[in-house]
């Protein structure tokens, strides 16, 4: 569904990701782990398309995407949810859901709200709140539900665990899976490899710009240097 | 009513007209401009020569003033998609003071003596410079503009607006198509304004170039910010009270700049909201007054 093909993107003469390649798979849940600085956001900017990469080439179900502008992306069924809950602040959460199904036909808007209360059903008890009132767990709840009003068929999510309690993170997790029966890939951008392993099928390892390790969950569970550099030994 | 108050009340619809025309760009899209009166110059220019030049029917003048200024305003905005907030003003500051060079220099637009002898519009045979009929005319235009204001803040349009100002990335991330909004804004606002032009140069019956100049502009932003920017009362507040008071006090009309320029650092310091603004003091108590009341 998405192939990431010896991507190289750079900044300037800083260059921020080298021959980086990944796919994921229709109906996959697949992360990419690693530290502050590796080029997570780099990656998920390039997907997007606010970053144009030196060379490499980003397909989408078959295409090149590289050369479409971010909200032609989304039209083509990308949806993003940005890194640390970035909703529109000075909206009511039912407006940022609503705007998350700009593209979508009114009833459609409709039936994705009464889905998204239903996995977040905080969200629906805040619905007239502004979403800069939430606290940061609902916020990032509030990112999720706004990706997934775009009907996306591959959900980007980018760094949903920062600086969220574990016990909010386990819940924002377990969402994922919820989406995956609902047909919903997933390409999850995180730090935390911990609860990422969990819900993934496959993941990537992500260093300085380059892609140094990947496989199956298991096999990455059981690799000594995942174990010790982000499962805490 | 004396011609007198009559004739400021005409004025002040003008302003209301342009500070609501600002405001849906600014105030809506996020896009700070101070050229706005390029748009208002090109508005009363397009009508004036039509009109006094080639024979049109102000009808015909203030049409075309809306049209031809609406797309001038999609051309010039188009520096938005590649500049962003501190740049872009500086961008519409820039197009404030060619436009003006252009009416100063260009024959075609009559140079330093402007254009005189702009007809008096007339309606079933009649015909009503200044008077009642203008002043309908007028306001039923600040209307209209106001009407316009209302239907976006109500619309799609008006929801992408919304997300192009308050983060342009986040609204391309839901799939609103940035550019696209930038130029809508750009292209309504100059449109309203460029009528709002037309109505300036059929009331005083001649434009000159010094009408239209950036310390205008700065004006026109002063009372959108002054009564509550993206509010739709605060623009329409903001010019009655700046421009009825200059007009009013004679002593003021000497100082208006100082007087608007104390004015913006005051509301920055104090009310950033504007008078009448979301969170604004008054517009608080107002409410709280208005809940007691009901």
């Amino acid at each position: 569904m998405l192939e990431v093909q010896q991507l190289n993107v750079a900044y300037g003469h800083i260059q921020a990701l080298f021959d980086v390649s990944l796919s994921v798979n229709e109906q996959e849940a697949v992360a990419v782990l690693g530290a502050n600085g590796a080029g997570k956001s780099t990656l998920i900017k390039s997907i997007m398309g606010w970053v144009q990469p030196a060379s490499g080439d980003i397909r989408f179900e078959g295409e090149s995407i590289l050369h479409l502008q971010p909200w032609e992306r989304v039209r083509r069924g990308l949806a993003l949810t940005p890194e640390g809950g970035r909703v529109f602040p000075d909206l009511s959460v039912e407006d940022n859901l609503r705007l998350g199904g700009y593209l979508q036909p009114e009833e459609a808007i409709r039936e994705d709200m009464a889905t998204v209360f239903e996995l977040f059903p905080v969200l629906e008890e805040r619905r007239k709140q502004i979403a800069k009132t939430l606290s940061g767990g609902e916020r990032q709840m509030l990112a999720i539900g706004r990706a997934l009003m775009a009907r996306p068929k591959l959900l980007l999510i980018d760094e949903v665990s920062m600086g969220l309690m574990p016990i909010l993170v386990k819940r924002v997790f377990s969402v994922f899976s919820e989406l995956r029966r609902r047909g919903v890939s997933i390409l999850l951008v995180e730090q935390n490899a911990f609860e990422s392993l969990k819900v993934v099928d496959r993941a990537y390892v992500l260093e300085n710009g380059r892609i140094v390790l990947s496989g199956t969950t298991e096999e990455l569970q059981a690799d000594p240097r995942v174990r010790a550099a982000y499962l805490g030994g | 009513m004396s011609d007198y108050v009559l004739s400021v009340a005409v004025f002040v619809g003008i302003w209301v007209t342009l500070a609501l025309s600002l405001n849906i760009l600014t105030g809506f899209a996020g896009q700070v401009s101070l050229g706005h009166a390029a748009f208002f110059g090109i508005g009363a220019y397009t009508s004036a020569i039509l009109t006094a030049n080639y024979g049109q029917s102000f009808w015909t003048g203030f049409a075309l003033a809306i049209l031809i200024t609406g797309m001038t305003g999609a051309v010039l905005g188009l520096p938005s998609l590649r500049v962003r907030h501190d740049f872009l003003v500086l961008v519409t500051m820039g197009v404030n003071f060619v436009v003006v060079a252009l009416f100063k220099y260009v024959d075609f637009f009559g140079g330093a003596m402007g254009i005189v002898n702009i007809p008096a519009p007339s309606l079933f045979g009649h015909t009503f410079r200044g008077g009642a009929p203008y002043l309908i005319l007028v306001w039923v235009y600040a209307l209209a503009t106001l009407g316009v204001s209302w239907y976006l803040s109500k619309t799609w349009t008006g929801m992408a607006f919304n997300t192009v100002r308050l983060d342009e990335d986040a609204a391309a991330a839901v799939g609103v198509s940035v550019p696209r909004f930038k130029i809508y804004a750009f292209a309504i606002s100059a449109a309203l304004a460029g009528g709002a032009g037309s109505l300036y140069a059929h009331f005083i019956g001649s434009v000159f170039p010094d009408t239209f100049v950036f310390l205008e502009s700065i004006a026109i932003l002063s009372m959108v910010i002054f009564g509550g920017v993206g509010t739709l009362r605060g623009p329409i507040v903001g010019a009655i009270i700046l421009k009825a008071a200059p007009e009013m006090l004679r002593f003021v009309q000497d100082y208006r700049f100082t007087l608007y320029g104390a004015l913006l650092v005051l509301m920055m310091l104090f009310q950033p909201m504007g008078l009448l603004g979301d969170d604004s003091w008054l517009w608080t108590k107002l409410q709280r007054l208005f809940r007691k009341g009901s």
